[in-house]
């Protein structure tokens, strides 16, 4: 693997960047591995990296069906945070935070981890109750995490409209400034590039068809549009398509799969410091270093798998950005898209074992996994690699669903992260 | 926006008149106390989540205010019948 360093920009730079090498291989399916890592986002990515880099795991394939980071690692609008409302939430979120801190020069990649702020606005006296309360119970867990008033959230977001008179009137804010954005290819390509350094597979264009079981039910193997492999240890980490995956061994998952979409607007000079979220009117907005408005919106209200969100879920939530931000209301957008993500019951994940021996699963980040993928990878490696769950992902299980010990993030959080 | 067909009104109305109301054909267990934990967890949380056909439920709100069921395709988003509640789901072959 070619380092980055200044040297190398400054050499590449001269050379016409004509000579930058492929930053990982082009790997075909090997009939063979230790572990199989079924989706090829972030979480997977990470997943291989960690097996590899901290468990010596390097026998690893990512199989990836359509390409590296196309599906909601791709299409995210990068919101980072930990100030989640549960112990168990806050402990996964927080782990995930603190491997962003150092993640550019763990992987040699500049993911742009811009730690900028990420302000949860209230709008009601409910909000105002709710926010309070996680700004309490993350600052007793060690997270930081504090509680302005709507000038001192002006005064952080200068183009936030905070009259009284609007229909969602801004009565405070959580403002949780370890929080913020990173860019979402460069975090696909920085983890698979150092896996492959590892000696990981990476193998795009190669969709799952079907998982093999041995006649005592632990698996065996998959089969691929590229051939059948061979591995006693498969990780399914497939988001919106959990449930059609983990349906090819048999069992029924907690998920709904929904469109959740996201647009930018036409690229304009700085006008947004930070990340503004409203979890009331569904609506997120922060700005990208190339300029554009990056806009998060709310789900449908139906299970699809169609890749496009409704129109008027989209407009619904530019009704509300023109309201709390006025002088964006000229912008044209320029792209909107839609993601599938795979939504829990509690809104929660699920990263760990299932019935079937040797298959694992990490999955139910629904609409909002992205903040917690270097964490995510990390401990659902261990898990993989050792039989049993990390401390941190104890009590993520499928199980808890028949349990009921769920971890409520649903009421917390109201609908999106 | 989809076009949904309300089995009572007898016409279709853009959604936005609709509400959701998740899987259709999904029986609370009949006697609950005798329910157990795996029972339970399936009626209220494990779903199929189909690629394919569905068959849900929708409320039409803003019109009559019923409950009806339908089957839709979650690739095309494409409403392939709708039936009032109580009635089965109905046979559908895809091309
Ligand atoms: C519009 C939008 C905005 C969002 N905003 C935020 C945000 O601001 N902050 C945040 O934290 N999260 C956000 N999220 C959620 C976040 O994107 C996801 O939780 C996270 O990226 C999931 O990562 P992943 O690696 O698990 O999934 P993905 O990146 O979707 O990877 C799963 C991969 O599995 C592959 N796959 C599926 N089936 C098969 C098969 N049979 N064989 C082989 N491969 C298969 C897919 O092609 C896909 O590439 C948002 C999501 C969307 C859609
Ligand atoms: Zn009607």
């Amino acid at each position: 693997m070619a380092r980055f360093s200044f040297a190398s920009l400054i050499r590449n730079a001269v050379s016409g960047n004509a000579r930058w090498p492929a930053q990982w291989r082009q790997a075909a399916p090997k009939p063979e591995y230790d572990a199989l890592i079924v989706g090829g986002g972030g979480h997977g990515l990470a997943t291989a990296y960690y097996l590899a880099k901290e468990h010596g795991v390097r026998r690893v394939a990512v199989l990836e069906k359509g390409w590296l980071g196309g599906g909601n690692t791709g299409r995210n609008t990068t919101i980072i945070r930990s100030n989640y409302l549960w112990r168990e939430s806050e402990g996964l979120y927080d782990h995930a935070l603190k491997l962003w801190e150092g993640l550019a020069a763990e992987l040699n990649y500049n993911v742009m981890f811009s730690p900028r702020g990420v302000m949860m606005l209230a709008h009601n006296h409910h909000d105002v109750m709710v926010t309070k309360r996680h700004v309490h119970a993350n600052r007793l867990a060690g997270i930081d995490n504090e509680w302005l008033t709507p000038e001192q959230a002006k005064a952080f977001c200068p183009i936030l409209n905070i009259s009284r008179d609007i229909r969602y009137p801004i009565l405070g804010a959580a403002l949780q400034r370890r929080g913020g954005t990173a860019r979402h290819d460069a975090v696909a390509w920085g983890y698979a590039r150092a896996a492959d350094a590892l000696g990981v597979d990476i193998v795009e264009n190669c969709e799952v068809t079907a998982i093999r079981r041995r006649p005592d039910g632990a698996v065996e193997g998959v089969e691929t549009t590229r051939g059948a492999i061979r591995a006693p240890r498969i990780g399914v980490v497939a988001a919106g398509h959990t449930s059609v995956v983990m349906a090819m061994a048999g069992v029924r998952m907690p998920l709904e799969s929904y469109p959740l979409q996201a647009l930018v607007s036409e690229p304009v000079k700085p006008v947004m410091p930070c990340v503004v979220m409203s979890n009331t009117i569904h609506a997120y907005m922060s700005q990208s270093d190339k300029g554009e408005l990056v806009i998060g919106a709310g789900t449908d209200a139906y299970n699809s798998y169609s890749q496009t969100g409704a129109l008027h879920i989209s407009s619904h939530t530019l009704d509300a950005i023109c309201e709390l931000f006025p002088n964006v209301r000229r912008l044209r957008m320029l792209r909107n898209w839609g993601g599938i993500v795979d939504v829990t019951p509690d809104r929660s994940p699920i990263v760990g074992l299932t019935p079937v021996p040797g298959l694992f699963v990490n999955c139910g980040w629904g609409t909002g996994g992205f903040k917690a993928t270097p964490g995510s990878g990390h401990v659902f490696a261990h898990t993989i690699a050792t039989g049993a769950p990390h401390p941190i992902n104890a009590a993520f299980t499928l199980d808890r669903f028949r349990t009921g010990r769920l971890i409520d993030e649903a009421a917390a959080a109201a609908v999106a992260h | 926006m989809l076009l949904i067909h309300c089995p009572y009104c007898g016409m279709a109305r853009p959604e936005i008149e609709f509400r959701h109301a998740g899987h259709a054909h999904i029986a609370r267990p009949a006697d609950p106390a005798a329910a157990t934990d795996e029972e339970w967890a399936a009626y209220l949380y494990w779903r199929d989540n189909p690629k394919g056909l569905i068959a849900e439920r929708w409320r039409h709100v803003h019109g009559c205010g019923r409950f009806f069921n339908a089957v839709r395709h979650t690739v095309t988003d494409k409403l392939l019948a709708t039936y009032p509640a109580g009635a089965p789901r109905p046979e559908i072959d895809l091309p």
